[in-house]
């Protein structure tokens, strides 16, 4: 099976301290891999790096003919900017020169509810918002998702309702999925391989099985993470 | 006041209005105020080198918004604050080289008699700014959303940033003879604002935008023409009324 993506010797600083340093991977096409680590080892650094958002060293090639769809953590809106989910859809339809049709099926994927869809997009909930970021990202058919820390600020069911969603689309679509997450059960559910970064610069690489381990673990979070364990063997 | 000037000033405020909902959902109150001022230097040099003073006032603004763009680029400075000292520090140079009368029109504004390219600039640039903010318009949206969000859609930011500074710029340019330099900013915010209470998606807030600049416009130069006062403030104060008005109520559309 052929790369979707592939990382050769990346590395990002801000000033003179190094957030990623040499790092290299490869995604195959149609995989789902879990980028793990504590805060500020640099998970949504890498995220901006591969959109090309952020100056880097390295290689970030993406294969010929990628669509990416990326769902942020979270952005930093005013509570009454007058756009509302409908305009912010619509804004990327058009630009896409999508069909109306294509609008009510990325909001049907995610079941965003009309009424929701047409409030203020500050106005949201934490998770209607996550879901609208989501409905935008799927628009255009993307064969790449970049989800960042999807469950931040969801309920469980909200969390489960997005997570079925965004496997079965994997599934038929034959998405490449990329995520961001601390729910270490979550991660050996969904992910091919898991990509560790830790602090200073040091990161992993592999299948779950081999990443989840409690002396990768310790190494990447530099404290015992026994309760993710239990969690994981807990399935 | 004769039809062409009322024609004229209209589509300016047409500019204005549209302008001014993309500046503040850019959260560019502040800047968007600072920015007009720049035009001052411009319009005293040119006073100075006795060419005409809207010509001077269209270049320094046209630099001045490419030098914002300049300063946004570089991450880690805090472009309100930049924004702040050097569009002050032209205010202050610009006082300087302008006096007397020449300062007072120059800051308030009063519409003389024009030339020809003078008119066809008032009558083509409100059209070129609000074409291209037509055209524009979901590029803008997306990337003040979010600029991580435009990049993946295939937006170049950077050089969407620069289209809007200019066309903001020329938009000032615009209202210097009706507003002059420290008004024109109010009127590019204050119509905005007005929508911006009142709106919940962005069709009705350029509607109402638009709506309340022609008609503070309209309405405050014939006011300003019956009363023998500087238009600038009376078009202002109208706006403003608008904008209180609007406090009463909330969300209603």
């Amino acid at each position: 099976m052929s790369n979707r993506l592939e990382v050769v010797s990346l590395g990002v600083s801000f000033g003179a301290t190094a957030v990623l340093r040499d790092l290299s991977f490869a995604v195959r096409e149609g995989s789902a891999v879990a980028v793990i680590g504590p805060n500020g080892s640099g998970k949504t650094v890498l995220f901006k790096a591969l959109i090309d958002a952020l100056p880097h060293t390295g290689t970030v090639r993406w294969a010929p003919g990628t669509r990416i769809g990326y769902v942020p953590q979270r952005l930093d809106l005013e509570r009454d900017l007058p756009l509302s989910g409908t305009d912010f859809l619509r804004a990327k339809a058009a630009l896409l020169h999508a069909p109306e049709a294509e609008v009510e099926r990325a909001s049907g994927l995610v079941m965003l509810g009309r009424e929701v869809e047409a409030r203020p997009i500050g106005s949201l909930s934490g998770g209607q918002f996550q879901r609208l970021l989501l409905a935008f990202a799927l628009l255009g058919r993307p064969n790449v998702l970049l989800f960042d820390e999807p469950t931040a600020g969801i309920d469980e069911p909200g969390e489960e309702l997005l997570y079925a969603t965004v496997e079965r689309l994997q599934k038929e679509e034959h998405l490449t999925l990329i995520f961001i997450s601390h729910e270490l059960s979550l991660v050996y559910r969904m992910a091919g391989e898991v990509l560790c970064l830790g602090r200073r610069g040091v990161s992993c690489f592999g299948p779950p099985r081999h990443i989840l381990t409690p002396e990768t673990l310790e190494q990447t979070y530099g404290i015992p993470v026994d309760h993710y364990l239990h969690e994981v063997h807990g399935r | 006041m004769d039809a062409s000037a009322l024609v004229l000033s209209g589509s300016m405020a047409v500019a204005a209005g549209v302008v001014g909902c993309f500046a503040l959902m850019r959260r560019m109150t502040l800047a968007a105020d600072a920015i007009s001022h720049v035009a001052l230097p411009g319009i005293g040099l040119a006073l100075v080198l006795q060419i005409n003073p809207i010509v001077g006032g269209v270049a320094a603004l046209l630099l001045g918004a490419i030098l914002i763009w300049g300063l946004e680029r570089r991450t880690g400075i805090p472009t309100e604050t930049v924004v702040g000292v050097v569009f002050s520090a032209a205010l202050a140079v610009g006082s300087l080289l302008a006096s007397g009368d020449e300062l007072i029109d120059a800051l308030l504004g009063r519409p003389t008699a024009m030339g020809r390219w003078e008119f066809a600039f008032g009558l083509l640039a409100p059209l070129g700014v609000v074409a291209f903010l037509g055209a524009a318009r979901h590029r803008l949206l997306i990337s003040l959303v979010s600029p991580d969000l435009a990049r993946t859609v295939g937006i170049d930011v950077a050089r969407l940033n620069l289209a809007f500074l200019l066309a903001f710029a020329v938009t000032v340019a615009l209202g210097l003879r009706y507003l002059g330099v420290l008004l024109m900013g109010s009127l590019i915010i204050i119509p905005a604002a007005t929508a911006k209470h009142l709106a919940r998606n962005v069709g009705t807030m350029f509607a109402v935008a638009v709506g309340v600049a022609v008609a503070s416009t309209l309405a405050g130069s014939v006011a300003a023409a019956l009363t023998h006062r500087p238009t600038g403030p009376v078009i202002i104060a109208a706006a403003a009324g608008c904008f209180f008005a609007s406090l009463a109520v909330r969300r209603a559309l």
